[in-house]
């Protein structure tokens, strides 16, 4: 067996059946013997999208994804999407070619540092110069890469590697004793955390994307249920809890629920599990949380405490301590003041549900998301990319399940909704994906349509179509005194004929109503669709202002409830 | 809360790639290395760095659970209180005349430091010692010219078991 084959055997044995990838120079070994492989290869139209896809297909499917480049520009196109995996936890192996051994570091053709390059978003890498060692180098990266706080792992094979027969297939030649994720919480903490739980009178969780990881949202509901705490969830959080449950308040943060920022700092207890605490979530650091006790668990040591203060910390996963929180309450006595607060909560969130109704023609992005989540059904998979078309997503649209809502959180990457939709569909085939993204963001990466085309991939693309780069011309307008510095779109090409040119039908909206029964037949047609979709140079509002407290909300929609 | 030099004892894979990460990890994180030391280990293939960093508790806190998290980083110690600290220093001094020579010799022997090379305008002294016996004895020895100083940072080991 030749070190190429090795790669792909040992992907088999992780399970792996999939792979996501562009060929080049120093990879014709490896693509030669995948050529007789069983194998699928998604050939993507662009390495940065290969990374994207496979991240899109982790956060669906929760297993490592894993995507291929070859040596220099192709590994260097993989390093956006290995950092946006990065910042939001998400496991992809992601493996380069490299110029033959002899030749690193004499600044040979299409060599880079790709190792050197991402090893600030990796949380490990590998350069096997034996070919006995890939087995051993692959099994250990799915390790690492899928275990603990999640993450992407990246292994750099040169050329003779691929093409070297091994000697042996062993894949326990590495040992990583530096490697030991806690993951059960510590019994005094819980206990602690049960005394905190019991004295309070207005208890709050905070949710985010580690609860999806670890598969604990039965949990966290029966926990919430249980001490009468309502659920806010971070960006990633989405999906932690069915958005339509009355104790599901909505999404914190800059562009969060009014009734998410106000109450958080009214609560005197907050359990914040599986979040970090990004900036965009608390806004102004001295105004978070002033009077509120935190417990704060998490699987990674080093978040708590990093960017706010907390009084109790359980380093764990959160399935484990969830239940174990649970198992120790119970005799937990419900108490008066915590009902009468997650009522209180329960209809403030009726109070200020988000006003849809809108009948104005150019569209209203709010009311077009709308029209898309009447459309998709519990199962769907909504990728957005980034800007305002992920806010509007964030903020309209009702997510009920864990997995289903895939997004870039802490990268906050251009370009990511599309390959993620690619990766998500791969997947679930089985789950409606829609893609909503924006001008900007779809112009970046709609080669793509031509991988959808190739594999037939039943992805619905709708695009937000403002004819701006919305969320800096929001600030610009907002904080910049109107100076719309390079921000305007208006020599966009026809999204309608450019799809069309890849084989991919289009349709272009503009009226009210028309985007649901698109989006509807999309689904029942089971076939890829770009829907350009025409909407008003709207802001995304409410929204905190840089700097600001959190609950020093700008702007409101207008208090009416959904019709 | 202020800012200290704290001592941190790692250990480490001794292989390629690994002081990159860990350097890596100060600058991105924007934490301050005063300096650091790297050798082999008592353990066959694992390395000892004992790393300076300055900042504030809080630092010190997110400088070691960020180390704990490379897959290549073994162990940890906060060496700050309770360790015997060295650093070898080599220092080049000016002589002027006689007297300054004989001075410096008289200096080295208070200071226990060893006179490893000499020539007629100037000799090389090397010193071991604590970081504070250092900056007194190099003090003492900048009127007659230092012309050259090469330190290698702060060694560390914990007193007792």
């Amino acid at each position: 067996m030749r070190g190429g084959e090795a790669i792909i055997e040992s992907l088999k044995r992780m399970g792996v059946d999939i792979i996501f990838g562009y060929p080049g120079g120093q990879l014709i070994p490896f693509y030669d013997m995948l050529y007789d492989a069983e194998m699928d290869h998604i050939l993507v139209r662009h390495e940065q999208c290969a990374a994207h896809a496979a991240d899109g297909y982790a956060r669906a499917s929760g297993k490592v994804g894993v995507c291929i480049a070859t040596s220099g520009p192709g590994a260097t196109n993989l390093v956006t999407g290995i950092a946006a995996a990065y910042m939001d936890s998400s496991p992809i192996v992601a493996i380069t070619g490299q110029v033959t051994s002899n030749l690193i570091g004499n600044d040979a053709f299409q060599e880079a540092d790709i190792i050197g390059i991402t090893m600030p978003i990796t949380k490990h890498s590998y350069q096997p110069k034996d070919p006995d060692l890939i087995p051993s180098v692959i099994k250990s990266s799915f390790e690492i890469a899928g275990s603990g706080r999640p993450g992407p792992v990246l292994i750099d094979v040169p050329k003779e590697v691929q093409e070297k027969e091994l000697s042996i297939f062993d894949d326990n030649m590495i040992s990583t004793p530096g490697y030991n994720p806690t993951i059960k919480g510590n019994i005094k903490q819980i206990k602690k955390a049960k005394n905190l739980i019991k004295q309070s009178k207005k208890p709050l969780i905070l949710a985010g994307g580690g609860v999806i990881i670890s598969d604990a949202t039965d949990e966290l509901k029966q926990l919430s249920e249980m001490i009468n705490a309502p659920v806010i969830t971070s960006l990633l959080g989405k999906g932690v809890i069915d958005e339509t449950d009355p104790m599901a308040l909505g999404m914190l943060g800059m562009h969060g629920r009014k009734v998410a920022n106000d109450s958080i700092n009214k609560s005197d207890l907050l359990i914040a599990v599986g979040t970090r605490f990004s900036d965009r979530t608390t806004g102004k650091l001295e105004d978070f949380l002033p009077n509120t006790k935190v417990i704060h668990i998490d699987i990674d040591p080093a978040e708590i405490g990093k960017n706010v203060e907390v009084d109790l910390p359980i380093v764990g996963d959160a399935k484990n301590i969830l239940s174990s929180l649970i198992d120790s309450l119970n005799d937990y006595e419900s108490n008066y003041s915590a009902v009468k607060w997650s009522n209180s909560l329960k209809s403030m969130k009726n109070e200020f549900y988000p006003r849809y109704s809108y009948d104005d023609v150019p569209l209203k992005p709010q009311s077009v998301i709308k029209e898309i989540g009447d459309a998709l059904t519990a199962d769907s998979i909504v990728t957005t990319d980034v800007g305002q078309n992920q806010m509007w997503a964030a903020h309209f649209f009702d997510t009920q399940k864990p997995r289903k809502f895939i997004s870039s959180g802490g990268l906050g990457t251009m370009g990511f909704g599309l390959p993620t939709a690619v990766g998500a569909k791969v997947a679930c085939p089985d789950d409606p994906v829609l893609t909503i993204t924006g001008d900007g963001g779809f112009l970046m990466v709609c080669q793509e349509l031509s991988t959808i085309k190739e594999y037939d991939t039943p992805v619905i693309v709708a695009i937000l179509e403002n004819k701006t780069l919305g969320m800096v011309y929001q600030w610009q307008n907002l904080l910049y005194n109107k100076r719309y510095s390079q921000t305007i779109l208006d020599k966009n090409p026809d999204f309608v004929k450019l799809s069309e040119s890849f084989g991919i039908n289009a349709e272009r909206i503009t009226q009210p109503g028309e985007t649901k029964i698109a989006v509807k037949k999309a689904i029942k047609d089971n076939e890829p669709i770009v829907l350009d979709i025409v909407v008003d140079k709207n802001e995304c509002l409410p929204m905190v202002p840089p700097g600001a407290g959190i609950n020093e909300m700008l702007g409101e929609y207008k208090l009416e409830k959904d019709t | 809360m202020v800012n200290e030099n704290h001592i941190i004892s790692t250990l480490v894979e001794n292989k390629p790639g690994v002081l990159q990460k860990i350097a890596g990890l100060f600058t991105r994180r924007g934490f301050n290395i005063e300096s650091i030391t790297v050798g082999e280990s008592e353990v066959e293939n694992l390395a000892r760095m004992i790393i300076v960093v300055n900042g504030d508790k809080k630092t010190l806190e997110q400088v070691i659970k960020q180390l704990s998290k490379l897959v290549d980083v073994i162990k940890i110690k906060n060496l700050t209180s309770n360790a015997v600290q060295r650093e070898l220093c080599l220092i080049k001094v000016n002589i002027a005349d006689a007297k300054s020579r004989s001075e410096i010799i008289q200096y080295c022997d208070i200071f226990r430091a060893k006179i490893v090379d000499i020539c007629e305008e100037s000799l090389i002294i090397e010193f071991t010692g604590d970081i504070e016996k250092l900056d007194a004895f190099l003090k003492l020895l900048k009127g007659y010219g230092i012309k050259k100083l090469s330190r290698t940072g702060l060694t560390a080991m914990s007193r007792g078991i």
